[in-house]
């Protein structure tokens, strides 16, 4: 599996060292997360009609949840009566070959791809490389990111790290006879000639998607720019990819789902373009594509639906909007996470996906402060679920359905946990160790470094709470 | 429950307000005597369980938490002076009791748990008169009172009896400050970043003084305030309500 980095832990705290350092990238995301969260606070003036939304949006994605193995079987079914023929893939690897077979079974070459994060997930881009095609990212974003060699850092705006000077220079430099702008209609029109070109030339084209129709066997699909509809519609074969988490059940869950969707991500009432893909080219048709294929991906996501409680994990329906609310993706970015999803979701999804080995510090780069739930349009309940997997981290249970579980688990640290406890329930020894926190006060050893370099000693009080009321205890007169 | 069949609540002081801002507790304590009311101390509580059950060590969390549950079994009121740890009692517990004997008395716990100001506010619905010299304080609500708890209004409507005091909230007030607990010390880097751009909002509304119901909170912007040598007190929301209305001294 790609998903980034194969093992995001390692050198977490030099990523998370560099990012904070960053004055610019921290600028950056500060000012735009800030746009995105008034944006979506403005999209949603009626604080009661956003909560019975957002009821409506949990219990559609629960609903389809709680039938995803029938659904699934459903949406085969509707699709290839469509003329969409479906493809399932266990893990990334799996995925890759049998996408790459299909671009070779047309003997295709050329390959443009709609934004999607199932293929950022498992490396298509890299497979693609290996087999000798060539894919070009048709997502401004990630047509910009790509270009620079570089991975997206936010699941909606993958180039949000970027500024408007660094993309001047990049395209100047990489694209042929473009002279330096940094006027931003100018670069778009940049981008959109080369995009156009390789629209017209593709040979397959690849898209994720948003949300499969069961009932129907439609795919859905969001997007801005139109790229979207240009990869699915002008070659000749369009492979679709999506995780199988995200089917629903009927037509009529949509509205609201897209409505929660567009709002949470990018404050829009609606996108663009709305794409509803149903089948391929009709013998009567004049465009389209001849084939249409669609991926579904497990990859883990069964693994992760066995455990009721981490099942809620599936609900997610790729808005961004935790990353936008959440205090350390604001500071760091989502480079630092080094994993294709960042942020509170990320945090959740990638130690299931990856293994808590690997994984398994992300989870630690959270104050639980709430906002990522408060935030999230379905009502993951992310705080709880990071909470769980610092859990399944440092627990041997037998059992415990995560990958890698009880590896964050460091000696040192159980320890004290233990000492903690027996000091926290019995009553005499908590007793004096507050007492000996307050009148030795002066005798402490000194803090751990990581509190005292920002941050004044803490200074116990003189004397305990408790010793106060035992006090006062003694000397009834002095209650009321 | 009806406000007048409440003569006696449990006071639950926290290990923090133990050990670093007792006269928060006794505030508390206080001002519910003043109400009429007969406060019970527990002499044998401890810690909630918030730290380790945080840092994902449940067992250890458990442990402590059945106590909590035991030491304060009588259905009346626990009133506890700091948002997480009454939100560790009213909406962790039953989860992490659920599998034990004592898990209905968790779930019991958990529906007679309030937090201080949302105590006052709701039940009993005090009446303030404020005694002191006009001032201009900022407020900080933790994230636990403000999303797991929902009592932001409660501080801010004790806060808006007081007609001398002048209440303003930080620019980005629903931002974390940093603490998290553990978070503080195993992610520093990042949560000194986050304390830093609380401390600058915080002094920016020119306040005298900060106020806040947590001493989580307090800690880590009044130690990140003092380490700036800013001249800013830090203060509990109780102890400053409890002096306000002319209250002797703690």
């Amino acid at each position: 599996m790609s998903g980034f980095s194969t093992h995001p832990d390692h050198d977490f705290d030099v990523r998370v060292h560099d990012a904070l350092g960053n004055e610019e990238l921290r600028e950056s995301f500060h000012g735009a997360m800030h746009f995105l969260r008034d944006k979506r606070r403005s999209q949603f003036p009626d604080l009661d009609a956003l909560e019975a939304l957002r009821d409506r949006g949990a219990a559609i994605r629960d609903r389809a949840l709680a039938r995803l193995p029938d659904l699934l079987e459903q949406l085969e079914k509707n699709c290839l009566r469509n003329g969409i023929q479906v493809h399932w893939a266990d893990t990334a690897e799996e995925a890759n070959t049998l996408i790459t077979d299909l671009v070779r079974s047309i003997d295709g070459k050329r390959i443009v791809k709609g934004k999607s994060m199932a293929t950022e997930e498992i490396g298509l881009n890299t497979a693609f490389e290996a087999a000798g095609f060539t894919c070009l990212e048709s997502d401004m974003g990630e047509y910009i990111v790509q270009q620079a060699k570089e991975t997206p850092s936010h699941i909606i705006m993958p180039a949000i790290h970027r500024n408007k000077a660094s993309i001047a220079r990049q395209f100047h430099e990489q694209i042929p006879e473009t002279p330096y702008t940094e006027d931003v209609d100018e670069l778009i029109g940049t981008g959109r000639r080369v995009l156009r070109r390789a629209f017209a030339e593709a040979d397959v084209g690849i898209s994720g998607v948003n949300f499969a129709v069961a009932e129907t066997g439609t795919l859905c699909l969001v997007e801005n720019e139109g790229n979207g509809r240009m990869s699915t519609t002008v070659p000749e074969m369009h492979i679709a990819v999506m995780g199988i988490e995200k089917v629903i059940e009927r037509l009529a869950d949509l509205p609201d789902l897209l409505r929660l969707l567009t709002r949470s991500a990018t404050g829009q009432a609606i996108t663009t373009y709305f794409n509803l893909i149903s089948g391929p080219r009709k013998d009567n048709e004049i465009d389209g594509p001849r084939q249409v294929h669609l991926v579904l991906l497990d990859n883990g996501r069964s693994r992760i639906y066995a455990d009721r409680q981490l099942r809620e994990t599936l609900r997610c329906i790729r808005c961004g909007a935790c990353m936008n609310h959440c205090p350390v993706y604001e500071r760091l970015g989502g480079h630092a996470y080094g994993t294709v999803y960042p942020g509170p979701i990320g945090q959740v999804v990638m130690p299931q996906l990856f293994g808590l080995d690997r994984a398994g510090k992300l989870t630690q780069a959270c104050s639980l402060n709430g906002a990522c739930g408060e935030a999230c349009p379905v009502r993951i309940p992310l705080p709880d679920l990071i909470r769980r997997l610092r859990h399944e981290g440092v627990t041997h249970e037998a059992g415990s359905p995560v990958k890698g579980h009880g590896r964050q688990r460091k000696a040192g640290e159980a320890l004290i946990w233990k000492a903690w406890s027996l000091i926290h329930r019995t009553p005499w020894l908590y007793s004096l160790t507050t007492r000996f926190a307050t009148r030795g006060r002066r005798l402490l050893p000194p803090l751990p470094q990581a509190w005292t370099r920002h941050r004044a000693p803490l200074e116990p009080a003189e004397q305990s709470f408790r010793e106060m009321m035992a006090r006062r205890g003694d000397s009834p007169g002095d209650q009321q | 429950m009806n406000t007048a069949e409440i003569k006696r609540v449990y006071l639950f002081g926290t290990c923090l307000v133990d050990v670093f801002h007792p006269r928060a507790g006794m505030a508390a304590v206080r001002l519910l005597e003043r109400e009429g009311l007969f406060v019970d101390f527990p002499p044998e509580q401890t810690c909630c369980g918030q730290p380790p059950y945080n840092s994902g060590y449940d067992e250890q969390a458990r442990d402590v938490a059945r106590q909590v549950v035991e030491r304060f079994s009588d259905p009346i009121p626990v009133i506890v002076p700091s948002g997480s740890c009454a939100g560790m009692l009213r909406h962790h517990y039953p989860s992490l009791l659920a599998d034990d004997p004592l898990a209905d008395a968790a779930r019991g716990l958990a529906t007679r748990t309030y937090e201080l100001h949302e105590f006052l506010n709701r039940v009993l619905k005090i009446r303030l008169e404020d005694k002191g010299e006009p001032t201009k304080i900022v407020m900080h609500t933790s994230c636990s009172a403000r999303r797991e708890m929902g009592i932001r209004e409660d501080g801010l409507a004790l806060l808006g009896q007081l007609k001398n005091v002048e209440v303003c909230e930080p620019e980005n007030a629903e931002a974390c400050c940093g603490f998290g607990g553990t978070f503080a010390v195993k992610m520093s880097d990042i949560s000194a970043a986050m304390a830093a751009d609380k401390c600058e909002a915080i002094e920016a509304t020119g306040a005298d003084q900060l106020l806040s119901s947590d001493c989580g909170c307090l800690m880590n912007i009044d130690g990140m305030l003092r380490k700036q040598a800013r001249d800013l007190d830090a203060e509990h929301l109780a102890e400053f309500l409890w002096q306000r209305t002319g209250g002797d001294a703690l």
